[in-house]
This record gives structure tokens, C-alpha cells and sequence, in this order.
């Protein structure tokens, strides 16, 4: 018999007293019923509560916050389904210059992308309530690689993309994308289960809730 | 449920990291002899403590998550062989291959085989229970794999070639200054003037692991969640070690517990709210990935995925104790147990501690196990660890089951009652009669004979003598409850009401 024939009758001669599975009580809430500005509020809040930076601006300021904050980045990688008008203060983006383009077609590698300092990406929706952003890979957040390998992610995430709390959010997504959760730049609770920001993952976080 | 003799089928018993070697109490009473270790544990338990208090406590809806993850879980457990076969369907069709193993032994030879397939000899791992439990790393390296564990507590705690001792941070029993000089002892190329500020040492970390992240082309992971309506696995972490096996190697291997499913997308929104703030007490933990089978240009292309039973079959035969298997280990209840908070979780010797482990471990290996009957034991049934499981497993009633199931299981293999089985046999006759008890009773004063000029009792005989080991028994007092109200109604007194007799207070 193969492992799992067996496996399943062994499952299944445990389970001879045939259980019932019970109704599935859902009592729990499904929104928070905040309003816009309360859902910035909150995630603002929540966001430097795990030591991100972040800021509010109006759509029109994004490419000038994402301008100030790679003043100082050697090199960035943005994915190539990012909104243009995002780096439209960044003329260099296509050139030789500090900027790369990550596509299916042509992936860095991931030794060039340990070269690279920061990260530009946008976001699927975010969870004020717990201060999380997700990422599905759609072609504005680009693969998974380049979000995590640089020291320094910029994560756009629009106000109409900000939810109350995870069931709203789960309900926006498709399961079946590569999907990432990021509560805040990464931490260990691994020493005497302290928090202390900043492993293997982007040590720097800024988030900009666009308007 | 008490046996399985004679039926058809008898449950197949886990093997690996599961068993204790030595009895609990015999454990338990060398960790108690290193202070260093109570007071790294009291510490460390407490912060969390407070911390899990205050998360949840923002939560207004916490208590119906609870039930409906319970719910949940014991809808998986009814529909397990249905839930398992619709997860294999989805997760095969987005390019992910299943594998069976029935123990520890079968698991760690499909891993090993499937890193031989790939000509690699280093593999880089995600901290993972499962992979604990059958001993991979050990096995591994027998057949010349080197694995790397990537988590902080992990790699602290295979640095120090130590045994993990909590199920969430496996290097609780560590504090800074030792975890220091394990790093200055153990990592080759690291800062001689390291410091034992928590940040310079995960920074310590990071450079030690980066090249590895970077270059690893096999990864091996456990998961926390499954998801039978679309084959999706998740795993949820802090560091971002997680996000690097799980995105940049070629191939990923998964190790997993049958009982880590959930019916639907939709049970997520519950489990992601239950877990952070029971395991780290934080809203939501760092970084949390999900991945379906392969997506191409996204993240390793060969996935595989080893469905491990290695006793949860046999822990799901038994009707009162499958309830553990709802288990999401997020270690709250260790974090709450008085026992564990000054043992620590080497005492329980199985990978699995605390609460949860002493009746997991029983119910996995079967209870005669070599010192698994000590587990259930190891608790005062103060319950604090059912209070804070967020999925609501009655460990102390499951403990109280185990016991009876140890005692069962020694019946009948002694011809000559044992002192406790004389003992339990006189309780049941003076105690299932008040007028027996009261005459009993009687006889108080002349324990007091027995005192001395101490009024104490500091030795007792037989197995009694385990009670006054460490502490004394104080002089019975002169006259019992009863005789004592008996005689205090017995006084006429004016406009009261009659006191109830001293007869009919006996037949109660």
C-alpha cells in the first residue's frame, strides 16, 4: 500500500466514531466601520509603532517623497508596472543611471539586486487596524525578490486601498498570487523576546499613504 | 476509548523527538537547580504575558475568533481525509508535488532524497516544528546535507549545539550575555568586541546568513497554514529568513503536519488574527508569505510539500484527546503555565513542551511511550494555559483523560494492590459515607499524638512520604468541622431559626 492510502485509511478507521463537523459560528466583525481619514489615522499610527517611516501626501507629491527619499540611495529598483507618474521626478529611472527596471522578461539577478540599495513598489490594499500592507505581485509590486533583497523599501499605498481589518483586506485578494504581509520593517522577538527591528529583511521601511 | 485491543485497526504511534527520556519530575528537578535558567524564563514569559494581554485586549471581538477557530479545527479534524485529498488536487495543479510519509524516518528520507535530486549539499531552513519533531537536521547531516537554520533563536540554538526549549523562540533559556558568547565562540568571522545589545546581535546574525540567503539554491520550510480550497501555504515569521527561503532558492521543500489545514481562503481572516497576538503579542507579525504551487519568474520553481502523519493519526483515534491537533502552535500557553515557567521546556524532553506538549506527546507516541506518562502530570491544572489557547483546547481535561489512560494501562499488570490502590479503595469507603467519615473523624485528636512537641507532621510513610518531601503536614486539629458546628448549634437560642440538626447535615 502507498504511503498515502495508508496514511488516509489510518485517518480515516480514527475517525470511525464519524464526528459531525459543527456549524462555524461567525461572530466575529467583518469591517471596522472607519472612515477614510480614521483609517489613515490608524494605520499611521500602527505603522510607527513598528519604527517605519511614513507619510501622507496628496497624489500629485508622490514622485517628489519618493525623489526625497532616494536622494541619498546609490542605486534603486522599481518593478516595471509601476505607476510612471510616480517617477516622473526621477528622470535618471531609465537611464544608465542610479535606476533599474525588473521584468519578467529581463529578472536582475540576485546578486545585482544584493547591489542595490532601495526599492520602489506599490501595494494591494492595506490593514490600518494592524499596520499591514500586502503585496500580490501584480505588476505595479513587481516578483517577490525585489521587495525583500534591498536594505530599503519605499511601499506606495493609495487611501482607497486602506482597509479596517483583515477580513476586508482577504476579501480584495486573490489567494492564489505570491502574497507578502509586511507589519513593519523586519524584527526578532528572539532575544529574550524583546523586539528589536532590523534581520534579514529591508531594515528601513517608508511607507507614503497617497491621497 | 481506553484501548484499541482487538479492533481492526490500531493507531499507528509517531516516532522521532517525541518521547522523553526520563521521567518529568526527575527532569524537572535538575532544570530547577539552574537559577540562571528560572530566572531567563521568568523574564521572558512574563514580557509576553504582558504583552498578549494587551493586543488581545484591543480586540472586541476576541472571543468569538476563538470560537470560530474551534469550530474550525473541528470541522478539519471531521472532514481530515476529504480536506487532505481537495488540498493535494489544488496544490498539484499549480505545479506542486505531494509526497506521504507515515513517520519521521519515511519524511527525513523524502527530504533527503529530493536534495540529493538537485546535486546540493547545503540547504538553508525556515524554523519549522515538524522538522524538529523528526530530527531532519541530525539525519541530514548523516547523509553529508548541511542544513542552516536561518531563524535567530534556531541558529543560536544550533550554534550552542543545544536543544530547543519553547516552541516559538527554541533559545528562550538563553539570555544576551550567553547568547554573545555563543556567537563570539561560534561564528567564524564575526566582531571579537560584540556587544550583548539585542540589535548588535541580530545584526551579527544578519551578516552571518546573508551569503547563505544569497546563494542557497534548496530551502526546507515548514508551514503554518494550509488552504484545501486553493493549495495555498503560508508562513508566518518576523526576520524576513522566511521571506528569503521561501523567494530565492530553486527549489522548496515543505514539511507539514496532516492537521495544519483549513477548509477556506476565508478561515484565514480568522487564524491571522488568533496567531500574532498569542505567539509574540504583537497586532500582526512582521512578514507573513503565501505561495500556491509554482509562479513562474516568482519565487522557487520546483515546490514540493511531504504531508506528514507520524502519530496524529493516532492522536486523532482518540475521541477525547483529538482536540490537540487543533493546535496552532503559538506557544500561549507555555507562556502562561506556571510548570513550564520554572522548568523550562527541556524537562518535557519530547520537541514539544509545556501544556500542550504533555498531551500532544502522549497522544502522538501513545502513551506507554518510554516517560511520555509522566507528561500529564506535569501540570497543576490551574487551567490558565485553556484560557489562553486561542483555539480553546481543554488541555487540563485532556491531561485528566491521559492520566486515567497511564492508570489504565498499568492495571492488571500487578497481582499485589499497590499502596495507592489501598489507599484509593479506604478513601472510597469513608468517603461515600457521611456517618463513616464522621466516625473517622473522631479519631483527629490522636493524630495529634503523633505531632510531638513541633505540632507537625514532617515525615509520612509509603508513598505518602513524596507529599512531606518538602513540606510538613500540620497537626490535625482537635476536633473536626463537623463535631465543631454540631456542637455550636446545639445551643438553644431565642428568636433564631432552628440550626439544621447535626443528622441531616450528615446525610449530605
Amino acid at each position: 500500500m502507498s504511503a498515502r492510502e495508508e496514511i488516509l485509511g489510518r485517518i480515516r478507521a480514527a475517525l470511525k466514531d464519524n464526528p459531525e463537523a459543527p456549524q462555524i459560528p461567525r461572530g466575529y466583525r467583518k469591517s471596522s466601520g472607519l472612515d477614510e481619514e480614521a483609517l489613515i489615522e490608524l494605520l499611521v499610527d500602527r505603522l510607527i509603532d513598528y519604527k517605519a517611516q511614513v507619510c501622507v501626501v496628496e497624489a500629485a507629491q508622490v514622485s517628489a517623497r519618493i525623489a526625497e527619499l532616494l536622494a541619498s540611495a546609490h542605486s534603486y529598483v522599481v518593478p516595471t508596472g509601476l505607476d510612471g507618474g510616480w517617477l516622473a521626478k526621477l528622470d535618471d529611472v531609465r537611464g544608465a543611471g542610479r535606476g533599474r527596471f525588473d521584468s519578467d522578461s529581463a529578472p536582475l539577478t540576485v546578486a545585482e539586486l544584493d547591489g542595490i540599495d532601495a526599492v520602489v513598489t506599490g501595494s494591494a490594499v492595506a490593514v490600518a487596524v494592524t499596520g499591514t500592507i500586502i503585496l500580490d505581485g501584480s505588476p505595479n509590486q513587481g516578483r517577490r525578490a525585489i521587495s525583500l533583497v534591498p536594505d530599503h523599501h519605499i511601499c506606495v499605498v493609495k487611501a482607497t486601498d486602506i482597509v479596517g481589518i483583515l477580513p476586508e483586506a482577504l476579501r480584495r485578494i486573490d489567494g492564489t498570487r505570491p502574497l507578502t504581509m509586511i507589519s513593519g520593517p523586519s524584527a526578532t522577538s528572539d532575544i529574550e523576546l524583546e523586539r528589536v527591528e532590523g534581520v534579514h529583511g529591508p531594515r528601513r521601511l517608508d511607507v507614503i499613504i497617497a491621497r | 476509548m481506553s484501548t484499541f485491543l482487538g479492533m481492526p485497526s490500531l493507531p499507528v504511534y509517531g516516532t522521532g523527538n517525541l518521547h522523553a527520556s526520563e521521567s518529568f519530575p526527575k527532569a524537572a528537578h535538575r532544570e530547577l537547580g539552574n537559577a540562571q535558567l528560572r530566572v531567563n524564563l521568568g523574564h521572558a514569559t512574563h514580557t509576553i504575558r504582558d504583552k498578549r494581554i494587551q493586543v488581545i485586549s484591543e480586540l472586541p471581538d476576541w472571543e468569538h475568533l476563538r470560537d470560530t477557530g474551534s469550530a474550525i479545527k473541528e470541522a478539519v479534524m471531521a472532514r481530515l481525509p476529504e480536506l487532505l485529498e481537495q488540498f493535494e488536487e489544488n496544490f498539484t495543479s499549480r505545479g506542486g508535488v505531494i509526497h506521504w510519509a507515515r513517520d519521521a524516518g519515511e519524511a527525513n528520507a523524502i527530504v533527503a532524497g529530493l536534495i540529493r535530486e538537485t546535486g546540493e549539499t547545503e540547504v538553508v531552513k525556515i524554523k519549522s516544528m515538524a522538522t524538529q519533531e523528526i530530527g531532519l537536521n541530525e539525519y541530514l547531516e548523516g547523509q553529508g546535507i548541511s542544513a542552516f537554520e536561518t531563524d535567530l533563536a534556531e541558529l543560536i540554538v544550533q550554534l550552542d549545539h543545544d536543544k530547543p526549549s519553547h516552541i516559538l523562540v527554541p533559545a528562550i533559556h538563553k539570555n544576551r550575555t550567553e547568547i554573545r558568547d555563543i556567537f563570539l565562540r561560534e561564528m567564524p568571522s564575526v566582531d571579537p568586541k560584540l556587544t550583548d545589545d539585542p540589535a548588535v546581535l541580530a545584526a551579527a546574525a544578519r551578516a552571518h546568513l546573508r551569503r547563505k540567503f544569497l546563494t542557497a539554491r534548496v530551502a526546507v520550510s515548514g508551514a503554518n497554514f494550509a488552504l484545501a480550497d486553493s493549495g495555498t501555504l503560508a508562513v508566518v515569521e518576523s526576520e524576513g529568513n522566511g521571506r528569503m527561503c521561501l523567494t530565492l532558492p530553486e527549489t522548496l521543500i515543505t514539511v507539514m503536519g496532516v492537521e495544519k489545514l483549513l477548509p477556506t481562503w476565508q478561515d484565514l481572516e480568522v487564524f491571522m488574527q488568533l496567531l500574532p497576538p498569542s505567539s509574540t503579542g504583537e497586532r500582526m507579525n512582521p512578514y507573513t508569505s503565501l505561495w500556491t504551487g509554482v509562479t513562474e519568474g516568482d519565487g522557487p520553481q520546483t515546490v514540493h510539500l511531504v504531508l506528514l502523519d507520524n502519530g496524529r493519526s493516532a492522536a486523532l483515534a482518540d475521541e477525547m484527546g483529538r482536540s490537540a491537533l487543533h493546535c496552532i502552535r503559538c506557544s500561549a500557553c507555555m507562556n502562561v503555565c506556571p510548570v513550564y515557567e520554572r522548568t523550562g521546556g527541556h524537562a518535557y524532553g519530547s520537541t514539544y513542551p509545556g501544556p500542550i506538549g504533555a498531551i500532544l506527546s502522549p497522544l502522538m507516541t501513545g502513551i506507554q511511550a518510554e516517560e511520555n506518562n509522566s507528561l500529564p502530570y506535569a501540570s497543576s491544572l490551574c487551567g490558565a494555559c485553556y484560557d489562553a489557547c486561542p483555539v480553546k483546547i481543554n488541555i487540563p481535561d485532556i491531561l485528566v483523560h491521559l492520566r486515567s489512560l497511564d492508570v489504565d494501562s498499568k492495571r492488571g499488570k500487578k497481582k499485589i494492590p499497590t499502596q495507592m490502590d489501598a489507599g484509593m479503595k479506604a478513601a472510597s469507603w469513608a468517603l461515600s459515607s457521611g456517618k463513616r467519615l464522621g466516625l473517622l473523624e473522631k479519631g483527629l485528636p490522636l493524630g495529634r499524638l503523633a505531632t510531638g512537641p513541633a505540632k507537625k507532621i514532617t515525615k509520612l510513610p509509603g508513598i505518602a512520604a513524596g507529599w512531606t518531601q518538602s513540606r510538613d503536614i500540620p497537626a490535625p486539629p482537635p476536633q473536626s468541622f463537623r463535631t465543631w458546628w454540631a456542637k455550636e448549634h446545639r445551643r438553644p437560642k431565642i428568636d433564631a431559626a432552628p440550626a439544621p440538626s447535626p443528622e441531616k447535615e450528615d446525610q449530605r
